[in-house]
């Protein structure tokens, strides 16, 4: 079974295309630019196409359900209609799946699941990612705040950090608030 | 109403949202008790698809999208109603200033009428075909769209059998601008402000606007499940009253600075409000050097009963979509398409019922008389007969 993955995001590609193939399917190719994108997808000519709903070249797929002298086999989307939960999930995850016509439903199952989790992992380690992020931008701004504070009021560093806390209890702020707005007072005072 | 009703509502950025988006952005919705979040999508398979399985309570579609999906064409079966229009007309057809150029010379004369261009267009064809050229390409942005109609419509009349003689792709509005400076497109069919966007950056010149091809095109309503409306009517009464009045707000000259600069923040169109003000005073710039054209009706949100879902207009899509074999014929595919419009949940709350608006009109060909499809569809040389 040939299987295609459009994705502009290089990394979930490259995660959902291991995963396929950890599950046995081989035959796996990744399209991340979007020009031409229906003449190489016949190229391929492949019998699966996953696409993520981030991308505006969906629209571009709908085309192959047309019944037109341009379209070699004919396509469908994924969707059992008895199964309303698969959709969802797939939607919440972000994932769609075009097959053509005729293969067997169970086999397809098991590749949208496998996309599902892949996705919903990759959009985990994403928040992750942006959480380890603005936490390493908040010490950086304590820190510079601790520096600030320091300096002209002459504190020790756990005086500076004491005072930064403090005034985060009083104004109901977290630490890194209190420590931008004195990063920004000290640039207008300069 | 107690307390506030909340909705979730997708939409494309475009300028014919714009009712919808002045609903919101401007208290009309909250005024019938509607808490409403936008939800900019990327592409209108998503905005079906997420309107059919409920997380979208309604949503900007385009006319031809929703019969399509209430038929079950292509796609899986949701049927969906439109109990207000949001949009008619607004599209232009755009094409490379080679290819401009080209016409022209062909031509012989300007090529403000669609009839001298789609004759001109129609002997280039022929012209490149006898040459061993590659077909031309053109982009539109849905197979179910007054886009792909408009296209197809005019290359028709210019002897041009647009699934034979040239290529037609789907390509999503971002990409257009690109595709015609990297020539993968030697013109597109596409919404405000997508032209524009092409003629600023000196890559396209307008050639015409949409209602130069079809008067009065069905382009966008709003978009709701059926079970839903049969469950929950009054919502669907609320939504109408908000949008018909964002629709009149909408078509005030004078608040079209405001209407231009909610529709161009950030989290909506996210493009210069003079590229909107231009398409709502339908005043279009056309090519690089400035010119300008100018139709009252490039852009129709609420004169002339605009907003009111029109049954004749669901069954005239319907007769495109015969036309191009899309569907197939059946009485029963006639009725469920015009089922679709449901004026009736729009009459009770806007009374216009006694409005008979004007036909939707071609610039050629036979005249839409409604019922007959079979002799409307035999009338033209080019197309699927029933």
């Amino acid at each position: 079974m040939k299987i295609v993955i459009v994705d502009e995001n290089p990394a979930r590609a490259a995660i959902l295309e291991e995963g396929l193939r950890e599950a046995g399917f081989q035959d796996v190719e990744r399209l991340g630019e979007m020009h031409n994108l229906l003449k190489r997808i016949y190229a391929i000519d492949p019998d699966v196409i996953l696409i993520d709903l981030e991308n505006p070249s969906r629209d571009v797929l709908e085309q192959m359900f047309q019944v037109s002298r341009a379209v070699r086999r004919p396509v469908a989307m994924f969707v059992d209609q008895s199964d309303a939960a698969s959709i969802e999930a797939s939607v919440d995850a972000g994932v769609s799946a075009y097959i053509v016509d005729g293969l067997k439903k169970e086999r397809i199952k098991s590749i949208l699941d496998l996309c599902v989790s892949r996705f919903n992992a990759f959009s985990r380690l994403q928040d992750e990612l942006a959480r380890a992020k603005s936490d390493l931008e908040d010490r950086k701004a304590v820190d510079r705040a601790k520096g600030i504070l320091m300096t002209s009021k002459k504190l020790t560093e756990e005086q500076a950090y004491a005072a930064l806390r403090s005034a985060a209890m009083r104004e109901k702020k977290k630490i890194a608030e209190v420590a931008r707005a004195i990063i920004t007072a000290a640039e207008l005072l300069k | 109403m107690t307390g506030a009703r909340k909705l979730r509502i997708g939409f494309m950025p475009l300028v014919d949202a714009a009712a919808l988006i002045v609903a919101v952005d401007k208290g009309f919705a909250k005024a019938e008790g509607l808490e409403i979040e936008l939800v900019r999508e990327a592409s209108w398979s998503n905005i079906r698809d997420k309107l059919a399985i409920g997380h979208f309570d309604a949503a900007h579609l385009l006319t031809p999208m929703t019969i399509a999906s209430t038929l079950g064409l292509g796609h899986v079966k949701v049927p969906f109603v439109a109990p207000v229009s949001l949009a008619t007309n607004g599209n232009a057809i755009t094409l490379s200033p080679a290819l401009f150029e080209e016409l022209g010379q062909i031509a012989g004369q300007e090529l403000e009428n669609p009839a001298i261009s789609a004759q001109a267009l129609g002997a280039l064809v022929r012209r490149r075909e006898a040459q061993g050229l590659e077909p031309l390409t053109f982009g539109m942005t849905f197979p179910f769209s007054t886009h792909n109609y408009q296209l197809r419509y005019w290359m028709a009349e210019g002897g041009i059998d647009p699934d034979r003689d040239l290529r037609l792709v789907v390509l999503p509005p971002p990409f257009m601008t690109e595709s015609l400076r990297e020539g993968h497109v030697d013109g597109f069919c596409v919404g405000a402000p997508w032209s524009s966007v092409a003629v600023d950056a000196g890559l396209g010149v307008i050639l015409h606007f949409g209602c130069e091809i079809f008067p009065r095109a069905p382009e966008k309503v709003l978009a709701l499940r059926a079970s839903s409306v049969e469950t929950d009517p009054q919502l669907a009464l609320a939504l109408v009253r908000a949008i018909a009045a964002a629709a009149e707000f909408v078509e005030d000259a004078g608040a079209r600075g405001e209407v231009a600069s909610i529709l161009a923040k950030e989290e909506r169109l996210a493009v210069d409000a003079k590229l909107i003000t231009r398409t709502l005073e339908g005043r279009m710039i056309v090519n690089a050097a400035g010119d300008q054209r100018q139709a009252t009706d490039y852009l129709v949100i609420r004169r002339d009963g605009g907003c009111r879902p029109n049954v004749r207009h669901a069954a005239w899509l319907y007769a495109q979509m015969l036309r191009w074999g899309q569907a197939r014929y059946s009485l029963d595919h006639l009725s469920a398409a015009q089922g679709v419009m449901r004026h009736d949940l729009y009459d009770a709350v806007v009374g216009e019922a006694s409005w008979s608006p004007e036909p939707i009109g071609a610039f050629a060909g036979p005249a839409f008389e409604g019922g007959d499809l079979p002799s409307y569809l035999r009338a033209f040389p080019i197309g699927e007969k029933i």
